[in-house]
């Protein structure tokens, strides 16, 4: 118990420090406001390619249609911020409507998952892939959703980009932190061992369909609240963003992060937000540059960046303060 | 009168998906690779067709057969250069590769003939009959002929020939034909090389009925030639084909009578009926699970 506790200080301090490092840099102008722009895609980015490595890296379900969950959370969120009593605070009103969203795309993930994932492997892929098409054409052609027109002026809790960078980076904290708890603990194992080995974990008496259920409506949640916080910040939307090929760039993050660890979806979701934007010189090349990349990483790393590994910063401590003393004997010895 | 009229538009549609969906349901078969980068090669077809036609000003039959052993060509160097070195890892990088590989196509072809939609001569313009007022053209009484040939010879091809047995070999299990003595390498190799012929023919004739290229057109069409795979079965041949043309006829027939904004949604809400019901599509084999 002391030792949990000694290693979530030690997480939270970090993670405050990293906080203030980038939001001490934004308020110096030295990250100007298209930066900041670019870092809160980034955080959003991290949060829909960790809760799609919960269904894909450690359920092992292959899922084609994330974009799905994210435009019915956005949709849903934008909707209802919308439609609130204007007395009620702004803020007040974006973050039940961030919940909102959620709820809604997680309703959906049960109500796709307990059909869909009867279906094994590439099978399951594809009917998650017809099921994100079927949301996206349904979206075109209501009228509350604003058509093909897209869903305008949605309110802002905040015009300063870098207060909105403040609200993604604390949500993406919360989250990172719910599914590294969730993933860790007796429902995680569970989930973990259905990707391993589903008959071998049905005969140890895992209710698989149970499990299997849980991880995709928990992953579409959070893929709901990823939309809520990108519907807020585009203050636009429209249902051509989040075709098929959205839901392709967040898979591409997980598997060259590494399906299984989400230090790995940080660092890849982190990288490939960044990389088209570091490749602007080369702006008629950035797409071919990318997808070499995407091509030569796969046939010399095929497990991704990290594969199943995951950093801890309390572990890194742990081995330097042990590798200190240990130099120290030597060089006495010597 | 028009609901006949719809259909054989469907027919042609499907003839269309159904070349398209052989070339992802035997790549699919043999080397267990959902191939993303087969609708692209769709694309690079059109191109080719589009540059030979209009460019060098050929006969639109050299310069289909220009466009298919071009994209033969294409199709058997991706998947030396790109696919076989992940051959034994998993199926997942394998897919990501594939996502790389359409991606790089893609914006190749962006970066040479820019985004703007190229129009594709009416190579097979005329009225073929007349149905009552509606014109069936020429085209797609070609499209369904040749397509329907063209399936003849490929099962003919894959029943039998030595080649095409050993194709079904391999599908069947790899490992077992590889001790037979079958080179799982040509193998492979030729199938690559027909899924990419076909391609070629079909998007020969796609841009002949949707007169516009663009590096993106492959897209959307793979995506539906890919899940009238899945529908059929994926692995089968024949399911291959009934799938394209129950897909073609049912989005021909919501174009005509519900709306064509709903056209996918049907389709696609057609794919995961059949999924619930036949996990394995309409002509799959139910493969049980072995513990």
């Amino acid at each position: 118990m002391r030792k949990n506790l000694r290693s979530y200080i030690i997480n939270i301090i970090a993670v405050v420090v990293l906080f203030f490092i980038l939001w001490g840099l934004m308020l110096a102008g030295i990250i100007d406001s298209y930066y900041s722009g670019i870092l809160v895609t980034v955080g959003i980015n991290i949060i829909l390619a960790a809760s799609l490595n919960l269904s894909t890296g450690f359920l092992g379900q292959l899922v084609l249609g994330h974009a799905g969950f994210m435009s019915v959370g956005a949709y849903a969120a934008a909707l209802f911020t919308m439609n609130m009593p204007e007395g009620i605070p702004l803020m007040v009103r974006f973050l039940i409507s961030l919940l909102v969203g959620g709820l809604v795309a997680a309703i959906f993930g049960i109500a796709i998952g307990i059909p869909a994932l009867r279906l094994r492997g590439d099978y399951l892929a594809i009917i998650t892939l017809g099921f994100a098409e079927i949301i996206r054409v349904v979206i075109l052609n209501l009228g509350f959703t604003g058509g093909g027109q897209g869903l305008k002026n949605i309110p802002t809790p905040t015009d300063d980009t870098a207060s909105y960078f403040a609200i993604v980076f604390w949500i993406m904290v919360l989250v990172l932190f719910v599914l590294y708890s969730f993933i860790r603990s007796r429902q995680g194992r569970a989930i973990k061992s259905i990707r391993d080995d589903e008959i071998a974990a049905e005969s140890c008496g895992i209710n698989t369909t149970y499990y299997k259920i849980l991880g995709f409506t928990v992953s579409a949640f959070f893929a709901g609240i990823a939309g809520g916080l990108y519907a807020h910040y585009i203050t636009i939307l429209d249902p051509s963003n989040f075709g098929f090929m959205r839901s392709i760039e967040i898979l591409v993050m997980v598997v060259l992060g590494g399906m299984g660890s989400f230090t790995g979806s940080i660092l890849a979701a982190t990288v490939l937000t960044a990389l088209p934007e570091a490749l602007r010189a080369f702006s008629d090349y950035r797409m071919l540059i990318y997808s070499l990349l995407l091509i030569v990483m796969m046939i010399f790393k095929p497990s991704g960046l990290l594969g199943t590994y995951e950093f801890s910063l309390t572990r890194l401590l742990d081995k330097l303060m042990k590798r200190v003393p240990k130099a120290k004997s030597k060089s006495k010895e010597g | 009168m028009d609901f006949i009229y719809q259909l054989i538009n469907g027919l042609q549609v499907g003839s269309i998906y159904a070349l398209v969906a052989l070339g992802y349901t035997m790549v699919y078969g043999i080397a267990k690779l959902i191939n993303f980068a087969h609708g692209d090669i769709i694309m690079v077809g059109a191109y080719i067709a589009l540059l030979a036609v209009g460019s060098m000003n050929l006969n639109i039959w050299v310069a289909l057969l220009v466009s298919v052993v071009f994209c033969v060509i294409l199709g058997v160097l991706i998947e030396r250069v790109a696919y076989k070195p992940l051959r034994n890892s998993s199926r997942m990088s394998a897919l990501i590769t594939a996502i790389g590989m359409s991606l790089f196509l893609e914006n190749l072809f962006l970066l040479i003939f820019s985004s703007n939609k190229r129009p594709f001569p009416n190579s097979f313009s005329g009225v073929a009959f007349s149905i009552g007022d509606k014109p069936i053209s020429f085209n797609t009484l070609l499209t369904i002929t040749i397509s329907l040939v063209l399936m003849f010879v490929l099962w003919f091809f894959v029943q039998k020939t030595k080649i095409g047995k050993a194709m079904r070999a391999v599908s069947e299990d790899t490992a077992a034909a590889q001790l037979m003595g079958i080179n799982i390498n040509t193998t492979i190799s030729v199938t690559f090389a027909i899924g990419s012929g076909l391609a070629a023919v079909a998007s020969v004739f796609y841009s002949s009925t949707y007169p516009l290229v663009d590096p993106y057109m492959g897209v959307m069409l793979g995506l539906k030639a890919f899940i009238a795979a899945v529908l059929g079965g994926i692995g089968s041949i024949p399911g291959a084909i009934l799938g394209g043309v129950i897909m073609g006829i049912a989005e021909s027939l919501t174009k005509g009578y519900i709306s064509s904004t709903l056209a996918d949604a049907v389709v696609f809400g057609i794919l995961i009926l059949v999924l619930l019901f036949k996990p394995s599509g309409l002509l799959g084999k139910n493969v049980k699970e072995k513990v």
